[in-house]
């Protein structure tokens, strides 16, 4: 066991730091520096194209498709040293490369790796997701947006149905979109999954005004989108194996948040106790925090554990989903707790108090975590049933074709 | 990057688990406690034929000399048979004591025969109710005045390391007359502790000072191994119990009221067996990160065995309260580890104090 770098990984490191010092903070976007969606979406195409010229751009893809072949832990170590700048990296980068590109590399034909894998690692196609809708969230299975053959003979599908909690929707150039193409059949068995041009006649985002006051997600309407069956991705039916693929990518790319317990202590060091000293001369406090601070640890070296497993050839299936799982109700636990610490001032601070902004929509976003990318609860079900091989769930829908459901 | 075990230590615990298994099982337990037993004393010998005793004891001195990664998949073995033995008193505190703080002469005379299993060590700290590390008891010109209680293992000890004034170390030998050995009545009725009172003792006080952060901070790391090998026992004992178990017509471990709660258990056991493997390579390896490493496996886990202790014998339902059930063993144990080297939050503050910024803050 090394927790180290190996030479050969220091040497990875020490390259990519050299080149980030170089490059990087000509693209930095400060703390707390406004800009519009727009804006900040056309900084993150320079950033992608930044990496694509010097060669970091889809670090673990194939040198054939345009990455780098690098492993997985050269790309832990590059992501790494690449957060140590602020650099406009939202979810217009990582859906492309840690959604799209994977599920294209892997059901996609050659001729789409073509058009697709190049582009989406030059910045010149960003990505968003189209997959939950209204009534199909945890069961994404149960989704109702449909396709059927246009009537032309062209070959072209016609989709119709609602999206939500698309990404970025409304600045991104294209989507991976999964609608039912068979109702006839039980409901993971009808679904088709389609690459679709954003830009397409009879799509319309519409912003969702969220908690946060934010507006990031979206809903995305389709009436009658025309999409060529070239954009089809895998076989008529297959569009639940995609799914899982990109799943995958969301899983265990979600786990890599850090909600910062060491700036929570600090927080806590700023706010007076009434007694001459601080909040963190709090025993509850005090108690709460370390806790906290030992599960972030633990979190973190059990990523380290699941990296060493993927290095090594393993899947570690549902065992990835356990980060997420730790880490999304800490980070509201936590993130409460500050805002409790802080006295009153923690509900309504004052202007230049950024570190209680901070806090406030950290409590807020935490919703957002317990729910996205696999909800507690589906956590829980997976662990459960994957790593401790107890029962499946009864499902009521099992072997019954979607057209029968009732609801 | 290579954060996983090497295959030697794997096997060293499935050598571990063997053993344990066959000579340590569940009824084994329950004729030592109906026999009041101190100790599971022919699987002492065993763990000392092996070689498991003097694992980490330096080869010169008669053991493997492999490190805290090797002991604690030995640990992580132990916490899951629930053994009682006192590894951790004699070889994770009192042989380590020895070779951190004693002089070449104590070294010479004891870690041989702790590595042998001929002598068993045990470490004295507290002083009665409140925190643990007690330094009360004063060593004048070679004797021990004082009592330190509870002390684990003492039945059986031939040596005690005593915490003494200063925050010193003193080797005491237990058989003379200026000791009085009292047993207790344990809330581990497999760890036996016992009340030591010292009368103008000859004691001989150990050269190497300022060693104590770094022992229980190496034994910290070591329990976190131990409790998370127990709360996996406990993880797969409330999950083989559910399946079995039929109820309202189908396997009690079809409900989500037992599926999310052992998937909690089983986060927290990975949290904390990573905490202690990262404790374990800066033990070995980065010492100065042993003291965020060290509080961080032990608070997270004592908070997995916990977890894991009562649920398992929560979904055991009526039967766990049984004696002929085994959930009773875990459920006592988990008490007595989580106040064993200073409960939580003693290392809250330690955890704290080592973070970058805040070194020797403890509140």
């Amino acid at each position: 066991m090394d927790f180290n770098d190996s030479p050969e990984e220091a040497a990875f490191r020490d390259e990519a730091r050299a080149w980030l010092a170089a490059h990087a903070p000509a693209h930095e976007i400060p703390p707390g520096a406004k800009m519009s969606d727009t804006e900040e979406a056309a900084r993150g195409r320079a950033w992608i194209r930044e990496l694509y010229e010097g060669g970091w751009s889809g670090l673990t893809f194939a040198r054939e498709l345009g990455g780098r072949g690098a492993s997985g832990i050269e790309a832990v170590i590059f992501a790494e040293e690449e957060g140590r700048y602020h650099l406009p990296k939202g979810p217009f980068v990582s859906i492309g490369t840690g959604m799209a590109l994977p599920v294209i590399a892997r059901h996609g034909t050659e001729d789409q790796k073509a058009r697709f894998v190049e582009p989406t690692l030059k910045g010149e196609i960003t990505w968003c997701q189209l997959f939950s809708e209204p009534a199909a969230g945890s069961d994404l299975a149960g989704l109702r947006t449909k396709a059927v053959r246009a009537d032309d003979g062209s070959g072209d599908w016609i989709v119709n149905g609602q999206k939500v909690w698309s990404s970025w929707a409304h600045l991104t150039d294209w989507g991976i979109l999964v609608v039912r193409t068979d109702p006839t059949v039980p409901k993971h068995k009808g679904l088709t999954f389609f690459l679709v041009d954003m830009k397409t006649p009879g799509i319309e985002t519409r912003p969702i005004r969220q908690i946060s006051g934010a507006s990031e997600f979206n809903e995305t309407f389709l009436t009658d989108v025309r999409i060529p069956d070239a954009n089809r991705l895998g076989a008529e039916g297959e569009g639940w194996a995609c799914c899982m693929t990109v799943l995958m990518g969301e899983r265990l790319g979600s786990g890599a948040h850090r909600s910062g317990i060491a700036t929570l202590l600090d927080y806590a060091a700023a706010t007076p106790d009434g007694h001459g000293g601080t909040m963190l001369d709090d025993g509850a406090v005090r108690q709460q925090l370390a806790e906290a601070l030992a599960e972030e640890q633990g979190e973190r070296f059990f990523q380290a554990r699941l990296r060493t497993m993927v290095s090594k050839g393993e899947n570690p299936g549902a065992l990835a989903g356990m980060v997420k799982l730790a880490y999304a109700s800490r980070y509201q636990r936590t993130s409460g707790l500050a805002l409790e610490l802080r006295g009153l001032a923690g509900i309504a601070g004052e202007a230049g108090d950024s570190a209680t902004g901070d806090v406030q929509y950290d409590y807020i976003y935490s919703t957002v975590m317990r729910i996205a990318g696999g909800a507690d609860e589906v956590l829980r079900n997976q662990i459960a049933e994957r790593v401790l091989a107890m029962p499946g769930e009864v499902r009521m829908d099992k072997d019954v074709p979607f057209e029968k459901l009732t609801g | 990057m290579n954060f996983d075990l090497s295959d030697e230590q794997k096997m060293l615990g499935e050598q571990a688990r063997a053993l344990l298994a066959d000579l340590s099982p569940f009824d084994r337990l329950r004729q030592l406690i109906d026999s009041n037993a101190d100790w599971d004393e022919p699987l002492w010998r065993a763990l000392a034929e092996m070689g498991f005793l003097g694992a980490a004891i330096p080869e010169e001195h008669g053991g493997l000399g492999l490190g805290a990664l090797d002991l604690g998949v030995i640990m992580e073995a132990l916490g899951a048979a629930n053994a009682a033995v006192p590894f951790m008193s004699s070889i994770i505190l009192g042989a380590e004591a020895i070779r951190l703080a004693g002089s070449d002469a104590q070294k010479a005379a004891w870690l041989p025969r702790l590595a042998s299993g001929e002598a068993v060590a045990t470490f004295a700290y507290a002083e009665g109710p409140g925190p643990v590390f007690a330094t009360g008891t004063k060593l004048e010109g070679g004797k021990l005045s004082g009592s330190k209680f509870p002390v684990a293992d003492a039945g059986v000890a031939d040596i005690a390391v005593v915490l003494v004034a200063g925050s010193d170390l003193a080797l005491v030998d237990l058989d003379q007359p200026g000791v009085r050995r009292t047993k207790l009545d344990s809330f581990d009725q497999l760890r036996p502790h016992y009340r030591l009172d010292f009368d103008a003792a000859t004691a001989d006080p150990m050269p190497g000072r300022g060693k104590l952060d770094q022992l229980i901070d190496q034994a910290a790391v070591q329990a976190a191994f131990e409790a998370a090998g127990a709360a996996e026992a406990c993880l797969f004992m409330a999950r083989d119990y559910a399946l079995e178990r039929q109820i309202f017509g189908r396997s009690l471990a079809g409900f989500q009221a037992i599926k999310h709660k052992l998937a909690d258990v089983a986060v927290a056991t990975e949290l904390a067996r990573s905490n202690a493997y990262f404790g374990g390579w800066a033990a070995q390896s980065s010492p100065d990160d042993l003291p965020a490493a060290a509080a961080a496996a032990r608070l997270s886990g004592i908070k997995c065995f916990e977890m894991a202790a009562r649920e398992n014998l929560q979904v055991h339902g009526g039967i766990g309260y049984t004696f002929e059930a085994n959930c009773h063993f875990y459920y006592r144990r988990e008490r007595m580890l989580a106040v064993h080297l200073g409960n939580r939050g003693f290392w809250a503050s330690r955890l704290l104090a080592a973070q970058p910024g805040r070194q020797g803050q403890v509140a």
